[in-house]
């Protein structure tokens, strides 16, 4: 894909809308993990708060539940001084009939300047960004079974706060890749950052056909799978797949894929354990690891709202209204430290 | 092109502050540089200083003025404040200061992480053109320039007053 073609960008190659981790350069992802260092130190202080967001209203638009993404975009929102708008849109205006461009007119015509979308299409967040206004960012927060671009960000920068540096790490994805999100995010993710070997783990029907283009290798089985590797990510097994065609019960896929002491000693001494939650213990991951010293699964919940708060930022911080004379003539004295 | 003394320049601003903060007192101040040339300098007049709490820096691109025109600076460092700024009396270090603006936002930033005692602004040029109500308690140099003309401290070793454009 073009980058000029890549509505992510704009003309200078600024952050415009945050879709996607695939189409964006190595320097953007590292840019977003470094700003989200700043930003991380934030969260340490007494008034946990800046103020550049101050005046903007970012909405929140859930067509689908979630908990600890939408709280984490919320806190992230208010730490940068944001107003925010929490829509529940499945129990709102489209179940009354309303179009979902109709929806997004409205809000725009309360002076929003920033929507949060997740959406069970997959491609959603792209649409509302291409029917959008100029002035309005867009940040996809899980779209179908598409990407989940800000979910891989915070694992990205999690790997990156243990071992510094991408290149020499062997990455196991553990779980559903056919329906993940996550997973795909994370993948384009790993191998833009340049890990050393991303490898997914599931059993043949979990796996989608293909996937070994997208730069990964596949195990069907843990064991040597996850053998000398730096960093396990385990996926939620999603309770409605269950039962059907693509598993035969709970138990059968905790002894087979459930990540065990057992299994997990395949991997190297100082892996780390990561979720993108909500975890079922028991399922997709025994109790005794969650909650171990390898685990840095409530690590990555509190890094979500330092990534957040750097996406939000630098996509707001793309769109500069047209300057009149006056305005030019103090940006330009700005070069000299004031 | 004028070269100045900066050496000098700082061992007379670190002079000056000692007289301010004489040693013994109870509590010694906090010293805070803001990124990135006001570190440069806060890292040499802590040094001559002596002072025993580790120097502090701040960032204050949260907190411009002109976020929405400009946008996030690609590079910004962390703020570092480990210390307690609660009732602390701080040195606050810049190295030009200028239209006012990175010291309001440097200001507010800082009782983001407490009430201090007070702030003294200590910065190595103060040359006109201020856009607001801010002074300079110590001041390195005096400089009157025209309005497009720029001075900028490069290092942080050496340290090196430069001034351009202009009608020169």
């Amino acid at each position: 894909m073009s980058y000029r073609q890549n509505i992510q960008l704009t003309a200078d190659k600024n952050l415009k809308h945050f879709l996607s981790i695939e189409g964006l350069p190595r320097a953007m992802l590292m840019q977003i993990l470094d700003t989200a260092e700043t930003f991380s130190s934030v969260g340490e202080r007494a008034v946990k708060k800046v103020p550049i967001l101050r005046g903007k209203t970012i909405v929140n638009l859930f067509f689908e539940n979630s908990t600890r993404t939408r709280t984490t975009f919320e806190l992230a929102a208010k730490r940068l001084s944001a107003d925010v708008l929490n829509l529940n849109i499945a129990m709102s205006a489209t179940s009354k009939g309303e179009s979902l461009l109709d929806t997004l007119s409205n809000l725009e015509a309360m002076q929003s300047d920033m929507f949060v979308v997740r959406h069970a299409q997959s491609g959603a967040a792209h649409f509302i960004a291409k029917n959008s206004p100029e002035h309005i960012s867009v940040i996809n927060a899980g779209d179908g079974c598409h990407e989940h671009p800000t979910q891989a960000m915070l694992d990205m920068f999690t790997i990156r706060r243990h071992f510094g540096d991408f290149y020499p790490l062997k990455v196991a994805i553990v779980g559903d890749i056919l329906h993940s999100r996550v997973a795909r995010s994370q993948i384009h993710a790993l191998t833009t950052l340049g890990a050393n070997e991303v490898r997914v783990i599931a059993p043949k029907t979990l796996i989608p056909a293909n996937i070994e283009s997208m730069g990964v290798h596949v195990y069907h089985d843990m064991r040597k799978g996850l053998t000398d590797v730096d960093v396990v990510i385990i996926l939620r097994l999603q309770k409605e797949r269950m039962g059907g065609a693509f598993l035969p019960s709970v138990q059968e896929y905790f002894q087979a894929y459930g990540l065990t002491e057992e299994k997990l000693a395949y991997a190297k001494d100082s892996a780390i354990v990561m979720h993108p939650g909500p975890i079922n213990r028991g399922v997709e991951i025994a109790s005794s690891i969650a909650d171990g010293p390898r685990s840095v699964i409530l690590e990555q919940v509190t890094n979500g709202i330092a990534v957040r708060m750097a996406v939000m930022s630098m996509t707001m911080g793309s769109y500069s209204a047209p300057l009149s004379t006056d305005q030019s003539l103090s940006a330009n004295k700005r070069g000299a430290s004031s | 092109m004028t070269s100045y003394d900066l050496e000098a320049i700082l061992d007379e601003m670190a002079d000056n502050l000692k007289a301010r903060f004489p040693t013994g007192l109870n509590d010694e101040p906090l010293m805070i540089g803001i990124h990135t040339g006001g570190v440069w300098v806060a890292e040499a007049l802590h040094k001559r200083m002596g002072l025993s709490a580790p120097l502090c820096t701040i960032n204050i691109s949260f907190y411009r003025d002109d976020f929405t025109r400009i946008g996030m600076h690609p590079q910004v460092l962390p703020s570092k404040v480990h210390s307690n700024v609660e009732g602390r009396a701080i040195i606050l270090v810049d190295d030009v200061l200028y239209t006012g603006r990175t010291i309001r936002a440097a200001i507010n930033e800082i009782f983001d992480y407490g009430r201090p005692g007070s702030i003294t602004l200590a910065s190595l040029v103060d040359r006109d053109g201020r856009e607001l109500p801010m002074q300079a308690d110590i001041v390195g140099l005096h400089m009157t320039l025209e309005a497009d003309q720029q001075v900028k401290l490069s290092g942080p070793s050496p340290l090196e007053l430069s001034i351009s454009g202009g009608s020169d």
